[in-house]
């Protein structure tokens, strides 16, 4: 098969992403930056922040890759979920290069991206995918052609209901490492469980959590030990609920939140005592970023798929499962 | 005693005529959290099998609930899960169950009781009837959130399970449902407001 190179552009919240891979999954660049974080995310600066640093980061990984623009051979973007300020900075900016260097484009679905590349990264074949991060909690398997959402949550994002948290109490920002170096010196108070069939809710949590934290003579440690304790519990019994249900035999973690260890070892437990392999790709591939996007547009394009310009528009509310996997 | 399932949360064991339903431990997470969930679960479902029976839904009769409260005995319902059917089942034949679920899933919900975990793998069809199984999620409540909530896991289930049949068995689902539940119109509506909910980066 002819080599091909491609350049990712991801660009969905916080964090700008530019990676470029080969069509044999070399990973040549993959830089990411993101905007100095202080309260929640603000989508209009966010996409200031992106527009400002595409041209000097897209550099930066060219340089790294060895590469110049005109040894670039396909572009993908990340077309959605995610917010449209920050997904149309991607999006202009990948229907820009296309049309001055005459490359061929594809719109990806980013939360597909965080599947294919941890498929690349590790020995996962055809795993469940925990898809786990700021902005989306989700269960995913591939069935009948499709990513399907087995499991997802009904409000707020896994990452979102712990960065609130902490914001709420000022323990400073991002909130997901904070909460779990104190959790390591709390133990276990109660705190609201909720489990609907394979969904999950965390807005209950975040509330009686904050209150928690807020009430004279409860320790933050325990009450983020406990936040933690019982998110990932929801999350792992979901997580089991659909490994049953599908009758798969690997999960796969993926997104910013699957780097919280604890969060890990409690996936992991559960995926050897059902007798199912269990998937962490390395950290650079965990988070959002470019080369997650660049590999999927590979598998795309090479099954055949590349969008005209009328057919990149970004959709922010991108369902998984609306794309037609032609590539697997 | 031999084991005839493993779900996710429990081993189920036949025993003569009777299941014994054992919810297990999960090393995964903390002691006191997995105690609770175990013990809540056991008793609630004890409770709402024969809640529901009483409005009209077929359930296995339940016999007794051991005394650390995890493990569950209940009548034997011998038939396949509603799930392993649908694929080999015609067009016709299909609405027909269909809309039989909805009725029965109406029954729960002019009752006030919300399954938890409505899918066609918690469903038996044994002879003429189907019974309901597995309402350890499952809690007593007339609020229309919900009951909306009831039917986006069913209906979602639908969506990665039964694909191709989707929007036929919904709209059977939804003709049953709506007939045996006069207060079915607000609950229909909070559905449609849940799913627009915006889910992906709320923050
Ligand atoms: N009373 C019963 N009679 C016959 N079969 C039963 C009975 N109860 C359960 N089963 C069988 O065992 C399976 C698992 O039961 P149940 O759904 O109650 O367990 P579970 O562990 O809560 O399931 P999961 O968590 O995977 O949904 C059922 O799908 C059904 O096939
Ligand atoms: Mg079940």
């Amino acid at each position: 098969m002819e080599k091909v190179i491609c350049l990712g552009i991801e660009a969905t919240a916080e964090k700008l992403g530019i990676g470029i891979l080969d069509s044999e999954g070399n990973i040549l660049a993959n830089r990411t930056k993101h905007q100095p974080l202080k309260g929640g995310i603000h989508p209009r600066e966010a996409a200031q922040h992106h527009a400002e640093n595409l041209r000097p980061l897209l550099d930066l990984a060219l340089q790294d890759a060895g590469l110049a623009m005109g040894d670039i051979e396909l572009i993908a973007f990340s077309r959605g979920p995610g917010m449209g300020p920050c997904l149309r900075v991607a999006a202009v900016a990948a229907r820009t290069l296309s049309l001055k260097h005459g490359i061929p484009l594809v719109g990806v679905n980013h939360c597909i991206g965080h599947i294919e590349i941890g498929r690349l990264k590790t020995e996962a074949k055809d795993p469940l995918t925990l898809y786990v991060s700021g902005g989306n909690t989700q269960v995913i398997a591939f069935e009948g052609g499709r990513y399907r959402v087995f499991g997802e949550t009904l409000d707020i994002a896994i990452g979102n209901c712990i960065d609130q948290f902490a914001r709420n109490l000022d323990l400073g920002a991002p909130g997901g490492p904070v909460v779990e170096r104190l959790a390591r010196k709390g133990s276990y108070v109660p705190l609201p469980y909720t489990v609907k069939g394979m969904d999950l809710s965390f807005s209950g949590l975040l509330t009686a959590a904050t209150g928690a934290a807020r009430t004279e003579g409860n320790r933050i440690e325990d009450v983020c030990f406990s936040l933690q304790e019982t998110a990932f519990a929801m999350i792992t019994e979901v997580t089991e609920r659909a490994l049953a249900h599908t009758e798969k035999e690997e999960v796969l973690m993926a997104g910013g939140v699957a780097v919280n260890s604890r969060l890990q070892e409690m996936v992991r437990t559960m995926a050897r005592e059902r007798g199912a392999g269990f998937f962490v790709p390395p950290g650079d591939v965990l988070g959002d970023n470019g080369a997650m996007i660049a590999w999927t547009g590979i598998l795309m394009h090479r099954s055949g798929i590349t969008h005209r310009l009328e057919e990149t528009r970004v959709e922010q509310r991108y369902r998984t499962d609306q794309v037609e996997v032609t590539w697997r | 005693m031999r084991l005839i399932g493993r779900g996710a949360e429990a081993n189920l064991y036949l025993e003569g005529e009777e299941v014994v339903k054992e919810r297990i431990p999960k090393n995964y997470r903390v002691p006191e959290l997995d105690r609770m969930l175990r013990t809540t679960r056991t008793r609630r479902e004890a409770r709402l099998l024969s809640a529901a029976r009483r409005a009209g839904v077929p359930t296995p009769v339940v016999y007794d609930v051991d005394n650390p409260g995890t493990t569950l005995r209940m009548a034997h319902v011998p038939g396949p899960q509603v799930k392993k059917e649908i694929d080999s089942m015609g067009s016709k034949e299909r609405k027909n169950l269909f809309r039989r679920i909805g009725e029965l899933a109406g029954r729960l919900h002019r009752a006030h009781i919300i399954h938890g975990d409505l899918t066609t793998s918690n469903m038996i069809h044994s002879g003429k009837r189907i019974f309901f199984i597995d309402f350890g999620l499952g809690e007593i409540s007339e609020a229309v959130e919900a009951k909306g909530t009831d039917l986006l896991v069913f209906k979602k289930s639908l969506r990665s399970t039964h694909h191709e049949h989707e929007d036929e068995c919904l709209e059977a689902f939804m003709e049953g449902y709506r007939e045996a539940y006069p207060g079915a119109g607000p609950v229909l509506e909070r559905l449609a407001e849940i799913e627009k909910r915006g889910r992906y980066f709320v923050r």
